[in-house]
């Protein structure tokens, strides 16, 4: 078989959901084959990635494994992928079989239900990293919810009633509004092809349209992130979520809206973006230290872990409304990185919630004794998330503050505040629940990390220590991409007005 | 016989006509099972699918019969499939509840028929007289069968309501059509319409009072806010298989009314009409949002959800272009499915001990009938307007002509609405899955278990064929629109 010709997106993308059909399939009592069946498929599926990775052409700026159907008319079934897209497809399909993994032995109930929700979440958010046409993103990106509804609302904690709906409506009221820019673009242009709005937007949208369509995308896109002040959501969706649920939101839907700035706000409404680029670092820099120091003042791990990942997006956002190669590089960086640090920790979270049911800092200390292992794995993720050099999350936070330093000082300045007291809250959550004495008697019979355990863990420290010492895989993937991007950009907004004087 | 051949588009109305009647006949004579009346229904429903493939074989263009009274053309032949396949599904499906209630009478199966000959008669109209005559027909038959059961005192209330609350309207509607007539002095829309077109806004204050009047006759029976008020009673007291069908087709055919008069007999004084939509639209969307949250009868909430969707559907016609009109044929087609697998799953919310129709007691349905559970989870997804599902296309057309309008705020109310319409979808969502039993419905019968199937089929898969409802409803649309005069 001649695999160029293959429609390998379309494979990747709803080879999940055959998965998910062929579970509904079975009888009721089939836990176990439910297991089994979602553990193939997504393996699978990740093998199938891999080939994209594999053929990709680092040196192409244009879509790659580009397929074109007739669907609506003007709006087509058009996939394809980049070096930025390309780079999150490959993340979701590898983190989805070590959510299935993770979820082997604690998800007891309605296992049937659980794996077909992950399975047709899995196609969404890929589908939304391929699509490449305005109507199928949008399908995409909203059908994104139903299955996060009924994660969080079936297998979520006590409180988990209010998390999902505060999730569902927030981000749908962000969602309805890009579904009215999406129209108005579509009327403006007369096409919902993203390469062809992405190349033509200056002759498409006026100055002022731009302005109204780039708010309307802000709304959706900063839910999602979540930026501050509409990040209240997240918090809550993360503490009720089981765990895997919990890596999922974070690993990947939050990249869905960073994932929307770079592929809609700047390329197709540079000129907007430029004006909105001081609010963008205001709200960026108030989202490092302001969520920073509420970290700090958490009682709750999974918590604190939901709030770090907000001020780690304030450096995505950042990177990104630098428009300079190194600030995007960096922030596309950050967000490949995130996703492997935070699921990391949102797994060792878990590890502790499935022996003890609870996520208090309170209750733990002194695990050193009891889960030597344990507390290597977490140190790693927890280096990793305070952005310690060596550690992937370095380099996302360097390049972006880099990036930033050179357009305004001061928004670097105190972004870098944030990457200190990341580094406060970080080690004293670790010596509050890996340090310490051990004085609950009910961590005395605690045990380290099971062999699935570790084996979940293994590939995700590997990938962080790889990427801090070596990160020429991802940016090589995405130089190419993020280049064309920016000289867009400059060519939009002419290149004198590129920098932003301070 | 070559004359007679001119009627040849009537032919549908007529097999309706004829077929109730030799119905009621039949059901006289026969001497069936009080209340079990299967035989009638099913010969019922042959009448209707006759019906229906005359209709399907009959014009695509414009045929005007009776002097421009009744017009078949390709907008007809849409809105009467979907009101005969509407009509269809919900005898179908309430087969058994209505025997079970020993309701299932011959005289309620003729009142349905001619009920749906009235909808018929209302779709085709060509000018005010067949108009009223169609809304007479269609409402007096309805406000009986609301009242159908008439030993409770809650569907006697419904069916007394309905009927006064509806002679209010039909009398204003008269009044409206009565000084239409006088200042253009023509009953037909063609006339109506040229007329209109010469008058400078100043010189038709007495037309567009007429207009006003019309419309509000319209917006009852649409059930637009303010004009709502009799819905959620009439939907909670009426028999369930009788709210399935009151929410289905009368409102299709009224939407379809209400297309008719204003694009063929109003185009030239658009924004007098315009104003008085938006109003209705933005009214009802906000109704039916709010005052749905409330609720705690399942009756009751998809009644204001029903207020809800026709102040969506009335957004595609405040647009007043080519695509506004496509999107409320799309909307109507897929509220339509959507309506009837929703009641499906309501008539079958059924314990041994009898029929259920509190939210509340759905708690846990995931657990004890998944299927049940998940076909009418993903109904109200849609509903809310959720991607892939149908419901978000609906939605999708509509705005998008509003946003081609520049009808701006309007969409924006709208999509903020549905966000909170979306809220209380999830509720019921919420309490089929997230709460734990407490008892277990009995197995869904066959033809609940059929439209429910039907439903969840067309709800999950219009994704992937949209093309064949976009393009019927667009041909419908610009046979309509081959009347509008050009300005």
């Amino acid at each position: 078989m001649d695999i160029s010709s293959a429609p390998i997106l379309s494979i990747v993308t709803f080879l999940p959901l055959v998965g998910a059909v062929i579970i509904g399939c079975l009888n009721r009592d089939a836990k176990g084959n439910a297991r089994w069946i979602a553990l193939w498929t997504t393996t699978i599926t990740f093998l199938i990635s891999l080939l994209i990775w594999i053929n990709f052409d680092n040196m192409s700026g244009a879509f790659q494994f580009v397929e074109e159907r007739d669907w609506l008319g003007v709006m087509k079934y058009k996939m394809g992928v980049d070096g930025i897209s390309m780079l999150f497809v490959i993340l979701t399909t590898f983190l989805l079989p070590l959510c299935v993994i993770s979820s082997w032995v604690v998800i007891q109930d309605r296992v049937k239900e659980y794996m077909i929700a992950f399975l047709v979440l899995e196609t969404l958010m890929i589908g939304v990293f391929c699509s490449l046409d305005l109507i199928l993103f949008l399908v995409f990106f909203e059908g994104s919810l139903i299955p996060m509804f009924l994660i969080i609302g079936i297998w979520g904690g006590p409180n988990r009633v209010y998390a999902t709906f505060k999730f569902f409506l927030y981000t749908l009221l962000g969602s309805v509004l890009m579904l009215l820019a999406v129209l108005a673009m579509y009327w403006a242009a007369n096409t919902t092809d993203i390469p062809t709005l992405m190349a033509r937007s200056q002759e498409f949208f006026s100055p002022e349209m731009q302005w109204w369509l780039w708010l309307a995308f802000f709304a959706s896109f900063a839910v999602k992130l979540p930026m501050w002040p509409v990040h209240t959501w997240l918090p809550d969706a993360h503490v009720e979520a089981p765990t895997a649920g919990s890596v999922v939101l974070a690993a990947i839907l939050l990249k869905l809206g960073a994932y929307g700035f770079l592929r809609f706000s700047v390329p197709m409404f540079p000129l907007a973006c430029q004006e909105f680029a001081p609010l963008m670092f205001g709200l960026s820099v108030i989202a490092i230290i302001y969520t920073s120091l509420i970290a700090l003042a958490q009682t709750d791990l999974k918590k604190l872990i939901a709030y770090s990942s907000v001020a780690h997006m304030g450096f995505v956002t950042m990177g990104i409304f630098t428009f300079t190669t190194q600030g995007v590089e960096g922030a596309v960086f950050q967000m490949f990185s995130h996703g492997i640090v935070s699921t990391g920790l949102f797994l060792g979270v878990g590890v502790l919630y499935d022996r003890m049911h609870t996520h208090e800092i309170s209750v733990f200390g002194g695990l050193v004794q009891r889960m030597p292992v344990y507390a290597a794995l977490f140190m790693v993720f927890t280096m990793a998330n305070l952005g310690l050099p060596g550690t992937s999350g370095f380099i996302g936070e360097f390049l972006t503050i880099l990036a930033a330093f050179k357009v305004n000082t001061w928004v670097a300045f105190l972004a870098t505040t944030g990457v200190i007291t990341s580094a406060a809250y970080g080690l004293y959550v670790y010596k509050r629940v890996i340090f310490g004495v051990l004085v609950n008697p009910a961590l005395k019979t605690i045990k380290d990390l099971s062999y699935r355990e570790i084996a979940i863990m293994a590939p995700l420290v590997f990938l962080t220590l790889l990427l801090g010492i070596y990160p020429a895989p991802v940016l090589d993937v995405t130089a190419v991409s993020v280049k064309k991007l920016v000289a867009a950009y400059e060519a939009a907004v002419g290149p004198a007005a590129a920098l932003i004087v301070p | 016989m070559q004359h007679l051949s001119i009627y040849a588009p009537v032919l549908p109305e007529i097999v309706v006509a004829l077929g109730a009647m030799a119905l009621l006949m039949f059901g006289v004579f026969r001497k069936a099972t009080p209340g079990g009346d299967f035989a009638t229904a099913w010969l019922a429903i042959g009448v209707l699918l006759l019906a229906a493939v005359l209709v399907a074989t009959g014009t695509t263009g414009r045929e005007a019969v009776f002097d421009g009274a009744f017009i078949a053309d390709g907008f007809a032949r849409f809105m009467k499939l979907l009101i005969i396949g509407g009509a269809v599904l919900v005898i179908i499906m309430s087969f058994g509840n209505l025997a079970r209630q020993g309701l299932l009478s011959f005289e309620y199966i003729v009142l349905l028929l001619l009920a749906v000959l009235g909808m018929m008669l209302m779709i085709s109209a060509g000018d005010l007289i067949a108009l009223y005559l169609g809304i007479e027909l269609q409402s007096l038959s309805l406000y009986v069968v609301a009242a159908i059961k008439r030993d409770e005192v809650r569907s006697s209330e419904a069916g007394l309501k309905y009927f006064v609350l509806g002679a209010l309207s039909s009398g204003m509607l008269l009044y409206g059509a009565s000084l239409i007539y006088g200042f253009t002095g023509s009953v037909d829309f063609g006339v109506i319409a040229s007329v209109a077109q010469g008058q400078s806004a100043a010189g038709n204050i007495g037309l567009t009072f007429g207009l006003v009047f019309l419309l509000i006759g319209i917006a009852f029976k649409i059930s637009a806010v303010p004009f709502h008020m009799w819905t959620p009673d009439v939907y909670q007291g009426a028999p369930t298989p009788v709210t399935a069908f009151f929410a289905a087709a009368p409102k299709l055919a009224a939407m379809a009314l209400l297309m008719r008069v204003v694009f063929t007999a109003f185009p030239g004084i658009a924004p007098q009409w315009q104003q008085i939509i938006v109003f209705l639209s933005i009214a009802s969307m906000l109704l039916g949002a709010f005052a749905a949250i409330g609720q705690t009868n399942i009756k009751r909430l998809m009644a204001y959800s029903s207020i809800g969707h026709i102040g969506y559907a009335l957004v595609g016609v405040a647009a007043n272009n080519e695509a506004g009109m496509q999107a409320v044929l799309i909307y109507l087609a897929i509220y339509l499915f959507m309506t009837l697998g929703a009641f499906a799953c309501i008539l079958s919310m059924r314990t041994k001990d009898g029929i259920l129709e509190d939210i509340d007691s759905l708690s846990g349905l995931a657990k004890t009938n998944l299927p049940m559970a998940f076909v009418l989870a993903m109904i109200l997804f849609s509903m809310a307007g959720i991607p892939p599902l149908a419901g978000f296309f609906a939605k999708f057309y509509v705005f998008a002509a509003a946003i081609k309008a520049g009808l701006y705020p309007l969409a924006v109310i709208g999509v903020l609405a549905s966000v909170v319409a979306a809220y209380y979808y999830l509720r019921v969502i919420k309490v089929m899955f997230f709460d734990d039993a407490t008892q277990s419905f009995v197995p869904v019968e066959r033809g609940p278990g059929f439209v429910m199937t039907i439903a969840i089929l067309f709800v999950l898969l219009f994704v992937l064929v949209p093309q064949p409802l976009v393009n019927a409803a667009l041909a419908a649309v610009q046979s309509l629109q081959t009347v509008i005069p050009v300005p």
